[in-house]
């Protein structure tokens, strides 16, 4: 049984360089179609190349360390998956030309314009990160003292509540006529927009999870001798933090649709620009350079909220589940 | 340590909320004074108003009509004075079991200089090797325990127990029983129990306060004249068994009393 599970775990380990060597050979055998425009140099071929110098290393020290092997050992099947998929793109695309020569341009060319306009990118990419951070700071934090003012105190809730209700619910996109005309610089109505979206999560969630803190806990640190304004720090917003996140969760993702919307309609930089201009431009290796740019900015600033989170709320494993 | 409690023509009447309903009067005209420094319970039958009665000593709820009084002032609200050990642990889950415990102390902002307070009914109730688990960690039994540290720490006048072992098992339940009687006899506190549990109410206490269904009335009040520490099987504790049992018409069989307290 142990020889036979170390010969799969094994085997694993061994689909990823497959799965390149299979793309090599299919790079190499087959010419390129003279239909698309051909690239500068055979990127991708490099990449196949980087990806099976970085995977020989891994594989070496994997029999040494065993986390690494069982970690190669998990994601090898994943891994493989994607080279393949990237492999029939590559063959689409560069090999038979099956898809519109216009909007789907080789491997080889999107990474050329990456290359290329990598300067211009990273700035592109740097005005994003910081209209984002910016409207998602403003948000965060007016959001999340409204949703304490709405959860804690009945007056606040009797007022407000209604407009969060009203207010709220109006997509941002509709916002953008008024926020043009009404802030004095196309970027600072950005930031509104974005910190409007996360406003309305946050504030949402956090007076929601504020009020659906089991009663009891109030009545525990009332004959405690807490305080009205301890009770807030110490028992609501502790008491709401996983609601208050979900809330965080569901304003940045509504915040990259809000930065896109934004940055095609009101901004002359940025990731979401760049995309646009692309595609005015008729480069669509740009669009899908910009698109993946995107994609790997989300996913790592949404990966840090979930590791923020799972520092902040250690005393919940167990309690309730993700 | 004073501790003096004055029950003074207290009535409980609960609004209705639907206008088909009626009103339901929890308790009307109450009034008893409990000396310092005893254990007295209160038992029962189910929804004769007893943890409403303890809510409105502890200042959680309030009376429709009278007043009670802690050493001559009038208890408005909640406060660090009267101590509430809740049938639920309700141990806030995001905080270690001693920051649980500390939790009055820090909202009183006398932390700093009782901080031995809490590593001291910490190990008063036995769990010091769980002071930096999280709630979820530990046993109902331990919660429970925890909780109880954590109303004590702050030396109230009175403790109220809203049947605090309700939820344990039998065994954990008897011997939560012995440790409150040693923080009882130790800290000299007065104590306020409600309970279902005759034993649990013979063992404890001074005075056993027998309670008529809605709208409640004291009944009668048996002084429990035994010494300490009790033994639950013993002719006399059996015997007060049965006359509050009688008394609460759960005696079962008739039959002539066979006691005379």
């Amino acid at each position: 049984m142990i020889q036979k599970s170390a010969v799969v775990k094994q085997s694993k380990k061994i689909l990823p360089p497959t799965s390149i060597g299979f793309a090599l050979l299919i790079q190499l055998a087959l010419p390129d179609s003279p239909l698309q425009k051909a690239a500068a140099r055979p990127y991708f071929l490099y990449l196949l190349l980087i990806l099976t110098g970085i995977y020989a290393v891994a594989y070496a020290v994997s029999f040494f360390a065993p986390r690494l092997d069982s970690y190669l050992a998990y994601h090898g099947p994943l891994y493989a998956g994607i080279i393949l998929f990237f492999n029939i793109l590559n063959v689409f695309t560069l090999k038979f030309v099956v898809l519109p020569v216009l909007f789907f341009p080789s491997l080889d060319r999107i990474v050329e314009t990456f290359l290329h306009d990598r300067i211009f990118l990273l700035k592109c990419v740097l005005f994003s990160l910081r209209l984002l951070a910016t409207g998602f700071f403003f948000g965060a934090v007016v959001g999340f003292f409204s949703g304490v003012l709405l959860g804690f105190s009945r007056r606040a809730a009797y007022w407000l509540n209604p407009v969060v209700k009203v207010l709220g619910p109006i997509p941002t996109t509709a916002w953008i006529p008024l926020a043009l005309s009404s802030f004095p610089t196309s970027y600072s109505a950005s930031v509104f927009l974005i910190a409007f979206t996360v406003w309305f999560q946050v504030a949402l969630m956090t007076s929601s999870g504020i009020q659906s803190i089991n009663k009891s806990y109030f009545e525990v640190s009332r004959t405690l001798g807490a305080s009205n304004s301890y009770q807030i720090w110490h028992v609501a917003v502790p008491g709401a933090m996983p609601s208050i996140f979900l809330g965080l969760f569901n304003g940045t993702c509504g915040s990259f649709i809000t930065l896109m919307t934004a940055e095609m309609v009101g901004t002359s930089a940025g990731i979401g620009w760049y995309i646009n201009w692309q595609k005015q431009m008729m480069v669509y290796s740009g669009v899908y350079t910009g698109l993946f740019i995107i994609a790997v900015v989300c996913s790592l600033i949404l990966t840090l909220l979930f590791k923020v989170r799972g520092r902040l709320l250690v005393w919940q494993k167990g309690v309730i589940k993700w | 340590m004073v501790g003096n409690l004055s029950i003074r023509h207290v009535t409980r009447v609960f609004e209705k909320t639907r206008p088909e309903e009626d009103t339901v009067t929890a308790f009307r005209d109450l009034s008893i004074d409990i000396e310092p420094g005893k254990f007295v319970s209160f038992i029962g039958p189910s929804g004769c108003g007893k943890s409403t009665l303890l809510r409105i000593v502890s200042g959680l709820d309030e009376p429709t009509e009278g007043e009670v009084f802690l050493d001559g002032e009038a208890v408005k609200e909640p406060g660090s004075e009267i101590g509430f050990a809740f049938q639920q642990a309700n141990l806030f889950p995001w905080m270690t079991i001693r920051d649980n415990v500390a939790f009055g102390l820090k909202a009183r902002h006398i932390y700093k200089e009782k901080k031995k307070d809490v590593d001291e009914f910490i190990r008063l109730v036995g769990l010091e090797d769980f002071r930096h688990a999280y709630p979820h960690q530990v046993s109902g039994g331990m919660a429970q325990r925890a909780s109880l540290a954590r109303a004590l720490v702050g030396h109230p006048k009175v403790l109220l127990l809203d049947e605090p072992l309700g939820a344990l098992d039998a065994f954990t339940r008897m011997n939560m029983q012995d440790e409150i009687m040693r923080i009882w006899r130790e800290s000299g506190m007065t104590m306020l129990m409600v309970t279902h549990d005759v034993d649990e109410a013979v063992y404890l206490s001074d005075q056993v306060v027998i309670m008529t269904p809605r709208p409640a009335k004291i009944q009668e009040t048996v002084v429990i004249n035994l010494p300490r520490p009790r033994a639950r099987n013993q002719d006399v504790f059996i015997s007060y068994r049965k006359r509050i049992l009688d008394a609460l018409n759960y005696g079962g069989v008739i039959h002539q009393p066979e006691y005379n307290l």
